[in-house]
C-alpha cells in the first residue's frame, strides 16, 4: 500500500491520496493521470493491468488501486 | 425522414399513443418496427448493412458468451476443481484464445463495413494524389448513421468481450439496440449495459415523463428551427466564399458557427432525449453546457460525451495499457530520459485518439488536423501544468474571482471556434488562410456598416437569432446554478403551461422554414 501511495503521491502531490475515495468520479484524476498511474504501477509490480479493468471503481482510492494489484498478483 | 420533416412529427405522434395502446410487452417489438420503418425511408441498401452489424454483434457475442459459461462450469464442476493449477490455467487460457479471435473477426466485419464505405474515397484520393495514379472513386450508399451505430454496437460487443455485461441471447433485442431510431441521426452513442435498463421494459404512461420529454422536444426545435437553421444561412454565405469574405467575416462566420453548431447538436440530442423520455426509455446526456468550460479537456468531458467517453474507454485506455507501448515508454526511461518515457504513453494514446476522432468526425484531412490540433493543446495543457499550478499559487485571489474564471472560459471558446475553422471551410490550406486574415484581412469597418446584413439574413433575423441565443444563454445559467429548469417549472405549473405554449408559438412563428428557407439535415448526421 505504501508504494502505491508513493506512486501517486509522485504524480499529483497535492492529492491526499490516503483519504480520498471519488478521485475518478470527482475529476481529481483525469485519464492521462490514470495512464501515468497504470504505467507506474505496471512498472513497479510487474502486472499488466487489462483495459477491462480500467474502470472508475479500480482508480477511485488508493485502496482500491491496492485491491486491483493484489487481485493481478494472485491471477 | 428527417426529424424537422412533418412526416416525423406525424410518425412519433402516431407511435406514442399507439406505443402505451397495445400490451405492454410488445412496447419494444413496436420499437423495432418503427426503427424498420423509419430507417426504410432512408433506403433499403442501409438497411440490409445494418442487418449484417446486427448479425455479426449477435453471433459473436452469443458465441463468447457461450464460452465463458463452457469455461466456468467446467472449472467450477467437481471434476475441474481437482484439476492441477496448471491444467486449470491452461483451459482458461484456451476458452480466452477462441474468444479472442471471434472478438476481432466481429470488430473486423463491423468497422470493416464502415471502414469500406465511409473510407474508400478518402484512401483512394490519397493514393492518386501521392502516386500520380487516377483510380476513379467509387460510388457506394452511405448508410443513414453509420458511424454512430457502428460505434453503439462495437462498444456492445467489446462490454461482452471484456465479461462486463453478458451477452443478449435475443436477436431482436441487439437489433433494437443497434436501430433505435432516434439515436441513429446523431446519438448520444449508448452503451447495451445503460440502454437495456429501460429499452426493452414494460413502460406504463407517465404523465410527469410524458410532460417532461414533449417539453424537451420542443426545445430542440426551437434551438434547431428558429437559430440553428436561420444562422445557418449566413455561415454557409462566409464559409462558401472564403476568397470574398475575408478578414472580420471570418471571425465572425465562426462565431455564428459556434453559435449554430451549438443550437444544432443540442437541439437534435433534445429531440433525441425527449421522444426517449415520453417512450419511458432513459437516455445519457450528451452535453453539460459545454462553453461554459474552462480549458479544452474539461470541454471535451462536457461536448459530446458519449462519443469522447467512447475513445476514451474503447481507444485511450486499451492503447496505453497496450504492452507494446509499455515496453516503448520503459525503452525510452532508459535510452532518452525518465521524463520522457514516463509521458510516452500519455502522449502517443492520445495523439492516436485524436487522430481517430478527427478521422470518425469525417474522412477528409480537415478533420485530421483538427482532431490532432486538439490532442496537441490538451498535451500542452498538460506540460504547463506546473507552470499553471504555480502561477495559481502566487495569484489565488486573482485566479479565484469571477473575472478570471470569465477570461478562462473566453479564451477556450475562441480557442474551440479557431479548431473549427477547418470544420466551416472542409480543406486544411483554405482555413488557415481563412485564420490568418482575420489579423491581417481588416474588414471590420464593413462588416458593421451593412456587411452582415449581405450574409442573406436581415436584421429582424439577427435579433431573432440574438435572442434565441441570449435565451439559451439564460437557461444555461438557470441550469448550472439551480439544476433542471423543467423541474423547477414544474412546481409551478400554470408558469411551465405558459412558457412551453410560447415556445410553441415562437416555433411557428420564427421557426427557419418559411419561403427560400429549406429546413436542414442535422449537422451531427453527416458524421
Amino acid at each position: 500500500m505504501d508504494e502505491i501511495l508513493e506512486i501517486l503521491e509522485g504524480i499529483n502531490p497535492d492529492i491526499d491520496f490516503e483519504t480520498c475515495d471519488t478521485l475518478v468520479d470527482d475529476g481529481i484524476l483525469a485519464s492521462l493521470d490514470i495512464v501515468s498511474v497504470i504505467a507506474e504501477l505496471s512498472d513497479a509490480f510487474d502486472i499488466t493491468i487489462p483495459a477491462r479493468d480500467i474502470v472508475p471503481e479500480n482508480f477511485n482510492s488508493a485502496e482500491a488501486m491496492y485491491a486491483m494489484v493484489q487481485r493481478l498478483l494472485d491471477d | 425522414m428527417l426529424f424537422t420533416s412533418y412526416g416525423f412529427i406525424a410518425f412519433i405522434a402516431i407511435l406514442f399513443i399507439l406505443y402505451y395502446l397495445i400490451p405492454k410487452r410488445f412496447q419494444w417489438l413496436l420499437l423495432l418496427c418503427a426503427d424498420v420503418v423509419f430507417y426504410a425511408c432512408a433506403g433499403w441498401q442501409g438497411l440490409c448493412f445494418m442487418a449484417v452489424t446486427v448479425l455479426v454483434s449477435w453471433a459473436s457475442t452469443n458465441l463468447m458468451g457461450a464460452s465463458l459459461r463452457r469455461q466456468k462450469e467446467t472449472l467450477s464442476s467437481p471434476e475441474g476443481k481437482a484439476l492441477p493449477r496448471e491444467e486449470r490455467r491452461a483451459i482458461k487460457k484456451a476458452a480466452e484464445k477462441y474468444r479472442k479471435r471471434i472478438f476481432v473477426l466481429a470488430l473486423l466485419c463491423d468497422l470493416g463495413i464502415l471502414a469500406a464505405l465511409k473510407y474508400t474515397n478518402f484512401l483512394i484520393g490519397n493514393v492518386n494524389a501521392i502516386t500520380g495514379a487516377s483510380l476513379a472513386s467509387v460510388d457506394w450508399v452511405l448508410p443513414l448513421g453509420i458511424s454512430f451505430y457502428t460505434f453503439q454496437t462495437v462498444s456492445y460487443v467489446i462490454d461482452v468481450y471484456w465479461e462486463k455485461i453478458p451477452a443478449e441471447r435475443n436477436p431482436l433485442k441487439v437489433a433494437l439496440f443497434t436501430s433505435f431510431f432516434p439515436l441513429l441521426i446523431q446519438g448520444p452513442i449508448s452503451r447495451f449495459g445503460d440502454l437495456s435498463e429501460t429499452l426493452f421494459s414494460e413502460h406504463k404512461a407517465d404523465y410527469k415523463q410524458i410532460s417532461f420529454g414533449l417539453q424537451r422536444i420542443l426545445w430542440g426545435y426551437f434551438k434547431k428551427l428558429v437559430i440553428a437553421d436561420r444562422l445557418l444561412i449566413a455561415v454557409t454565405a462566409v464559409c462558401g466564399d472564403p476568397a470574398g469574405y475575408d478578414g472580420a467575416y471570418v471571425l465572425a462566420g465562426t462565431l455564428l458557427y459556434a453559435a449554430e453548431l451549438y443550437a444544432d447538436f443540442t437541439g437534435g440530442i433534445d429531440i433525441t432525449i425527449g421522444i426517449a423520455q415520453v417512450l419511458g426509455i432513459r437516455v445519457k446526456e450528451n452535453f453539460v453546457r459545454p462553453y461554459f468550460s474552462r480549458n479544452i479537456a474539461e470541454y471535451w468531458r462536457r461536448w459530446h460525451i458519449s462519443m469522447g467517453t467512447w475513445f476514451k474507454d474503447y481507444i485511450f485506455y486499451p492503447l496505453s495499457v497496450a504492452p507494446w507501448l509499455l515496453k516503448l515508454s520503459k525503452k525510452a526511461r532508459v535510452k532518452i530520459s525518465d521524463g520522457f518515457g514516463r509521458k510516452l504513453s500519455v502522449y502517443v494514446s492520445t495523439i492516436v485518439t485524436w487522430f481517430l476522432t478527427g478521422l470518425w468526425h469525417g474522412a477528409a484531412w480537415n478533420f485530421v488536423v483538427w482532431g490532432l490540433l486538439n490532442a496537441v493543446f490538451i498535451l500542452a495543457a498538460e506540460e504547463f501544468k506546473p507552470v499553471s499550478l504555480r502561477f495559481r499559487e502566487k495569484h489565488a485571489r486573482l485566479v479565484s474571482g469571477f473575472g478570471y474564471r470569465v477570461f478562462e472560459t473566453l479564451r477556450t471558446f475562441l480557442l474551440l471556434c479557431s479548431f473549427r475553422i477547418l470544420d466551416c471551410y472542409r480543406d486544411v490550406a483554405v482555413s488557415f488562410k481563412a485564420f490568418f486574415s482575420v489579423f491581417t484581412g481588416g474588414r471590420w469597418g464593413e462588416l458593421f456598416s451593412g456587411g452582415l446584413l449581405g450574409l442573406g439574413l436581415t436584421s429582424a433575423d439577427f435579433a431573432v437569432c440574438g435572442v434565441g441565443v441570449a435565451l439559451m444563454f439564460a437557461v444555461s445559467c438557470v441550469q448550472e446554478k439551480f439544476g433542471e429548469v423543467r423541474e423547477l417549472l414544474w412546481k409551478r405549473k400554470a408558469m411551465a403551461y405558459i412558457a412551453f405554449s410560447l415556445l410553441a408559438i415562437i416555433i411557428l412563428v420564427f421557426g427557419a422554414y418559411g419561403v427560400g428557407y429549406d429546413s436542414s439535415q442535422f449537422i451531427y448526421n453527416q458524421f
